[in-house]
């Protein structure tokens, strides 16, 4: 994926972002905010058993969180607990420079270059934190 | 103004967060490195020579902050972390053991965390009561929006000189006459007025000031708490432990020094001491008013620059300090600092630790530039030319 490609594929997801919407009944709400105190993302989650059936969110955060949550939801919406931990650890390999799953993350490869920028990584990784920390929860 | 003394100002950078910290002159850092070369003894301790010339120094930085806001007495001096920290022991040290439930804070919803959240702790133990002076329009302290927020029970204003985000300066003197009129005392968060314009506390008569160092050219790690004299003397120390104490020799028989030693506990940051000192003769060389008059006309000549670019909404285009906050139409502020960052200039997004303030100015989160004397016409053509061009931020913001 080269730079102009990944810039749309996150520019799609920030201007048109996925579930962005507000919970219904049955929905697990959780925040996810970075240090920095900007980015503020709800997110909320209705389970089917272990399965994450649906990931809807709101607030307020840069491009690269919005976009970042927005793909998350995509590539997650359907996976199983265990399988979406292994997504988001492949994807902190992805920020953190190491080696990582190509295959497994998909459009979310976008953010190889962005995250290596200041503190963007953090800001890609906020939504994965948050549904990180609520899957944990879910499955102790 | 002064750039040569700047060694970052040698690079490609464009430094325009200076209400988050200032850039450090060389004779500062060589004054912090002589210390720590030459003399790095302790204070009030040894009878040597190293150690005398580290007193020397340590109280001659005292007499420097003293001269530098006009306090009558040396002992009104001390040295703190910070202006947080300052703002901390007024409020625990002092005004916890002087209020009573439903006594009443006046402050604003654009202060400082470090004016809020102390406050706010002593509301839940105490049951004090927290007031806000209302804004006006410009997002204004006035005299008026005071007087109409006094009640009986008022019994302190806190507020900041200059606030972070909006940068109006307050009418401090007009503040303390109305408060002392009223029996009521005021304290004041200079972290953001001290560095950029002349004070002096005696003629504004305020009874408590607290400001930090690295936001003047100083170290990071120092501030200054001042207070009056006779309200100092019962300030009570939050931290004791070494250098503050005459004798212990039994819990009911302990005897602590002297201000302002006894609010001095432990051993202090003496290097960063040391190299405010010296910042401040820094300071006093080029001349406060000269500082305030230049970043004034920088701070004019950008908001002329910023004002006929419609996708840029200045969210305080009549303050009078060097803080110009702002939003990229429908551009995250985060997504504008990096941007701005890909051509090195640093500037704040954010809420500024002001996270009230939303309330009243009904934005989240804003650019910020905060301008200080080194800072050029140069830089700000630079800044302005990059955000002049819209299609170019939206482009580049990631």
């Amino acid at each position: 994926m080269d730079k102009e490609q990944s810039r749309e594929i996150i520019m799609e997801n920030y201007l048109h972002p996925q579930n962005r919407d507000l919970p219904h009944d049955g929905y697990d709400a959780i925040n996810t905010r970075n240090e920095s105190c900007i980015d503020n993302i709800n997110l909320y989650i209705k389970w089917n058993e272990d399965i994450l059936e649906d990931i809807v969110f709101d607030g307020e955060a840069c491009a690269v969180s919005i976009s970042s949550t927005s793909i998350m939801i995509k590539n997650l919406i359907g996976k199983k607990a265990k399988e979406a931990l292994e997504y988001i650890k492949e994807f902190y390999h992805m920020t953190n420079g190491d080696d990582f799953n190509q295959e497994l993350l998909g459009d979310a490869c976008c953010y190889l270059e962005v995250s290596k920028q200041g503190n963007r990584k953090v800001c890609a990784n906020l939504p994965l934190k948050g549904i990180e920390k609520a899957i944990l929860e879910k499955i102790k | 103004m002064n750039r040569d003394d700047f060694p970052l100002l040698k690079e490609d950078i464009i430094y325009f967060d200076n209400g988050a910290t200032s850039l450090k002159p060389k004779c500062v850092i060589d004054k912090m490195n002589d210390y720590y070369t030459n003399y790095p003894a302790n204070t009030h301790r040894g009878d040597y020579d190293l150690s005398f010339k580290v007193d020397q120094e340590y109280e001659e930085a005292r007499e420097l902050v003293r001269d530098f806001i006009h306090a009558k007495y040396l002992e009104e001096i001390v040295f703190t972390s910070g202006t947080t920290e300052s703002l901390n022991m007024i409020v625990n040290g002092f005004f916890a053991n002087l209020l009573e439930a439903n006594d009443e804070v006046l402050i604003t919803s654009s202060e400082h965390a470090s004016n809020i959240l102390p406050w706010f702790r002593l509301a839940r133990k105490m049951g004090i009561k927290i007031n806000y002076i209302p804004l006006d329009s410009n997002y204004y302290v006035t005299l008026d929006h005071i007087k109409k927020a006094l009640t009986a029970n008022t019994k302190v204003i806190s507020i900041a000189g200059i606030t972070n985000v909006i940068g109006d300066i307050r009418p401090i003197k007009q503040i303390c006459k109305l408060a002392h009129e009223n029996n009521i005392f005021v304290v004041l968060d200079g972290a953001q007025m001290v560095p950029h314009l002349p004070i002096d506390v005696l003629n504004l008569d305020v009874d408590f000031l607290a400001f930090s160092a690295h936001k003047m050219c100083g170290p990071t790690g120092v501030g200054v708490l001042y207070g009056k004299k006779e309200l100092l003397e019962h300030l009570e120390p939050i931290v004791l432990g070494g250098g503050m104490n005459e004798s212990f020799d039994n819990p009911s028989e302990v005897i602590l020094s002297e201000l302002p030693t006894r609010l001095e506990a432990g051993t202090r940051n003496i290097a960063g001491v040391i190299g405010f000192g010296e910042a401040i003769k820094y300071l006093n060389k080029i001349g406060m008013d000269n500082i305030y008059k230049y970043e004034l006309e920088l701070r004019k000549y950008l908001i002329d620059k910023l004002l006929p670019l419609k996708h840029i909404d200045i969210i305080n285009i009549e303050s009078d300090s060097g803080i110009v906050t702002f939003n990229v139409a429908n551009v995250f502020s985060q997504d504008v600092a990096y941007y701005l960052n890909k051509y090195n200039i640093c500037v704040r997004a954010g809420n500024h630790c002001a996270k009230i303030l939303k309330s009243s100015v009904g934005v989240n989160n804003t650019v910020r530039v905060s301008l200080y004397f080194y800072n050029t016409f140069e830089e700000i053509d630079s800044l302005v030319e990059l955000l002049s061009d819209y299609d170019k931020i939206v482009k580049e913001m990631i």
